[in-house]
């Protein structure tokens, strides 16, 4: 078998034991790697209806068909456990060294389960695994962390894995870096907390090998050349963040805590402005040609020094989200929730959350009392040290902090069941993730598209953003184009999070992003690395099959149809700004669309996946479990 | 950083553009031995912190360091290229090389019990293959004077403004 190794390693935190699993051909043609085959790993280990901080919810690492080979933007992993923050499936994907790392060290996945009483590294030396002591590692930084480790062993081949101050405190939103990298929503760094494991670490010293590594290098070599030209030219000069004023000027620019999607400083805090003012360098994940990471530094005034990688979701979510236009308060904000180790939109959105209370009334400057401001403070949208002092506090879980730091849906219910109010009408979040930069009031394919996500409020699974944006439908209306469209962005999303590739490769194939541009060119790429004979339909498999173990999860874990949600504010409270203003989605639309949805993937109409669909997608046991 | 000495082509990596994506790594190690492999790679990336990084590989310095240190003559130097060679009947691995190697272009096979280092793929056809896949220029293959000519251009064309052929008249 070329590409994978057949094995996936099983750590025990609780026994302090190893094993290993083989598994056959068959069994990765249908779940390939990426998030699908963690979500499958966590199908497979998980101890159902667990609480997410039982020992009895594993960490799954599952290692990309592409990493270690010169296959462009394929160096990435899916992590996989139940997720603190929605209950659900919890998946993220991360780039770079680590997951090249464990692919020399020929493992296609780890399953971490149990937890242990003491504080533990685990290292990963090819086919040996040791449980190191952790207690010098507590408190460092993730980047910190992993300088350590690799200064502990003198070698720069050791990737690691850490969890952050903010991991440890188990800020429900807690992420896991590697190589600044992140996997970065849903809290695994929580769940990484609850097994008191600090850093996962691998030194993998075996050569890659593929089936026909002369065409992969051809065709890797071409790809490489295409993404220096203008299909990622977005990507590279100002990143991600140049979306502010494209989406400010679309009016769903996050904006106040999704009151409105129109700011009026979005100059301040857009990419074209941070490349000018704060730049120092753009950086690349290991494997990758692009280089998005604008790496932007604070020069002067009280934060300077200040340093990290800035991109859209973080800017916005920390910047006009929480009505702040100072560019440097968004760095520091960014920066504190990088080096700690969580998860930067949850973070922003639960700031906003509690800024929006402040303003309406139910907090007071009392309740914001700490250290740094004994006698509290006033967090007012708009003031950049108040996001940044809420930052702190949430890392550390001081005051208010430890209550934001739950995550908005249980932070909302804290604060309403104390001061008798009604502020989860402003917790942004769907399933109990934290909302992207897009305010879905005026993009109704993509509100729906978030509503049945798997994950929560999240715009790497669903893509229906892009159709409503693009005015390939109609984003003030609804249609019974929209179950269609909703599915399929999201199926095509699933595909690149499953191999991995990272999605700003996507028109670098043929020029085309569609699947008629892309899939061919993966299919052989695919075949290359492993010697199978896919096609378009396969590949174009991979994303509905990814999909499907998801949401199998999910219905496992008792996922009811009220559960594909949007936020109160979505359907209930109009913009008065912008090309968004004074539109909502109804409860109409939204179960109109739903329904429309659930009909394309071929589920009943309470949203639950027929025996035979699981069955022709090669889930037997799955339809056993939960097929109806 | 130390200076070398050599008069003679070597690879450079230019830290202002390595964006440490590696794919000299996987392109080195693939052509010396068929597999993907960075602890195999004759260049070796280096990040330092988060924004310090760059590439290094052999300088073919002047009476080599490495050459003189080795114990056993198995290294030997061009004279012509500057490219140092290795006769493996010869070498143990015992990596006296390393010692001397001020830019820690040298790594030891603990398989084969060899030394290893950049032979500016003198075998292969084209030339230095990391040099071709770069995929944002970084690296270069010419001597320092080149080098040191090329600046002395960049500059006065920065200082004077002055508009180019190279530039795209519209």
């Amino acid at each position: 078998m070329y590409g994978y190794s057949g094995k996936i390693l099983h750590i025990d935190l609780t026994e302090r034991k190893q094993w290993v699993e083989e598994k056959p051909e068959d069994w990765y043609k249908v779940y390939i790697g990426g998030v699908a085959m963690a979500s499958r790993l966590c199908w497979e280990n998980i101890e159902v209806g667990c609480d997410p901080y039982d020992p009895g919810n594993p960490v799954c690492f599952a290692n990309g068909i592409f990493a270690g080979t010169p296959v462009p933007v394929g160096g990435k992993y899916g992590l996989a456990s139940k997720s603190p923050l929605t209950g659900f499936i919890g998946d993220s994907l991360s780039g770079s060294w680590f997951s090249i790392a464990l692919k020399r060290a020929k493992w296609d996945g780890v399953v971490i389960h149990g937890a242990s009483d003491k504080w533990v590294h685990i290292f990963i030396d090819d086919e040996r695994v040791e449980f190191l002591n952790a207690d010098h590692l507590l408190g460092l930084g993730t980047h910190e962390t992993e300088e350590a480790i690799r200064e502990e062993f003198g070698d720069d081949q050791v990737r690691s894995a850490t969890i952050g101050p903010a991991g440890e405190n188990m800020v429900r939103y807690g992420n896991v870096t590697n190589d600044g990298r992140q996997a970065g929503r849903t809290g695994h760094g929580a769940v990484w907390a609850s097994k008191k494991l600090k850093a996962v670490s691998v030194r993998g010293t075996y050569g890659v090998t593929v089936a026909d590594p002369d065409k992969l290098l051809k065709l890797s070599f071409d790809i490489t050349e295409s993404a220096q030209g203008p299909h990622t030219e977005k990507y590279r000069i100002y990143g991600t963040s140049t979306n502010v004023l494209n989406a400010n000027k679309e009016g769903f620019l996050p904006t106040r805590n999704f009151q409105e999607g129109v700011f009026d400083f979005a100059e301040l805090v857009s990419g074209e402005y941070l490349d000018e003012h704060h730049k120092v360098k753009v950086i690349a994940c290991a494997q990758c040609p692009i280089a998005c990471e604008q790496m932007s530094m604070v020069k002067k005034g009280p934060y300077a020094g200040s340093m990290t990688g800035i991109e859209y979701e973080c800017l916005q979510a920390v910047s006009s989200n929480c009505g702040i236009d100072d560019m440097t308060a968004a760095i520091r904000m960014v920066e504190i929730s990088d080096k700690s180790g969580m998860d930067t939109m949850s973070m922003g959105v639960s700031i906003s959350y509690a800024m929006e209370c402040f303003e309406k009334g139910i907090l007071k400057k009392s309740d914001f009392k700490c250290k740094k401001y004994p006698e509290g403070f006033e967090p007012n949208f708009g003031n950049g040290e108040a996001g940044v002092t809420l930052a702190e506090m949430i890392r550390d879980k001081e005051g208010i902090g430890e209550i934001l730091a739950e995550g908005t849906r249980i932070a909302a219910k804290i604060i309403d069941k104390k001061y008798g109010s009604e502020s989860w009408k402003w917790a942004m979040n769907i399933k109990g993730l934290e909302c992207p930069g897009y305010d879905a009031r005026s993009l109704k394919t993509f509100a729906m598209g978030l509503a049945v996500g798997t994950r929560g409020g999240c715009h790497n699974r669903s893509a229906a953003y892009d159709p409503d944006i693009k005015g390939e439908t109609n984003r003030y209306t609804v249609d019974e184009t929209r179950g269609e469209v909703a599915a399929r962005s999201e199926e095509y999303a699933a595909v690149y999070d499953t191999l991995p590739l990272c999605k700003f490769i996507r028109r670098c194939f043929t020029g085309k992003a569609d699947r008629a541009g892309a899939w061919p060119a993966i299919a052989e790429l695919i075949n290359a690395t492993t010697g199978w004979n896919f096609g378009y339909d396969d590949v174009d498999l991979i994303g509905v099959r990814a999909h499907t173990i998801k949401k199998a999860f999910n219905i496992r874990e008792g996922w009811k149809r009220e559960d594909d949600d949007i936020p109160y504010r979505w359907k209930h409270d109009p913009m008065t700004k912008g090309p968004g203003a004074g539109h909502v989605v109804t409860d109409e639309e939204l179960d109109y669309m739903i329904q429309l949805y659930y009909k394309t993937k071929g589920w009943t109409e309470e949203g639950l996946i027929p025996k035979q669909l699981l069955v022709d997608l090669g889930m037997e046991d799955i339809a056993e479990e939960i097929g109806v | 950083m130390v200076a070398s000495t050599s008069k003679y082509k070597y690879i450079v990596c230019d830290p202002e553009l390595c964006i440490g994506c590696q794919l000299c790594e996987y392109i080195c190690s693939y052509t010396k031995t068929g597999e993907f492999n960075s602890y195999r790679s004759r260049i070796r990336t280096v990040r330092v912190d988060e924004v310090l990084i760059t590439a290094v590989a052999c300088r073919t310095c002047e009476n080599a360091p490495c050459v003189i240190a080795c114990t056993r003559d198995a290294l030997t130097q061009d004279t012509e290229t500057g490219i140092i060679r290795i006769d493996p009947q010869k070498c143990d691995g015992c990596a006296w090389c390393i010692e001397a190697c001020d830019f820690g272009a040298i790594s030891i096979n603990h398989q084969t019990k060899l030394a290893e280092f950049c032979n500016q793929c003198e075998d292969v056809e084209d030339g230095p293959q990391c040099v071709k896949i770069c995929p944002k220029d970084a690296l270069e293959y010419t001597t320092p004077d080149q080098r040191s000519q090329r600046t002395r251009h960049k500059l006065v064309k920065q200082s004077l403004d002055f508009p180019t052929k190279a530039k795209d008249p519209r």
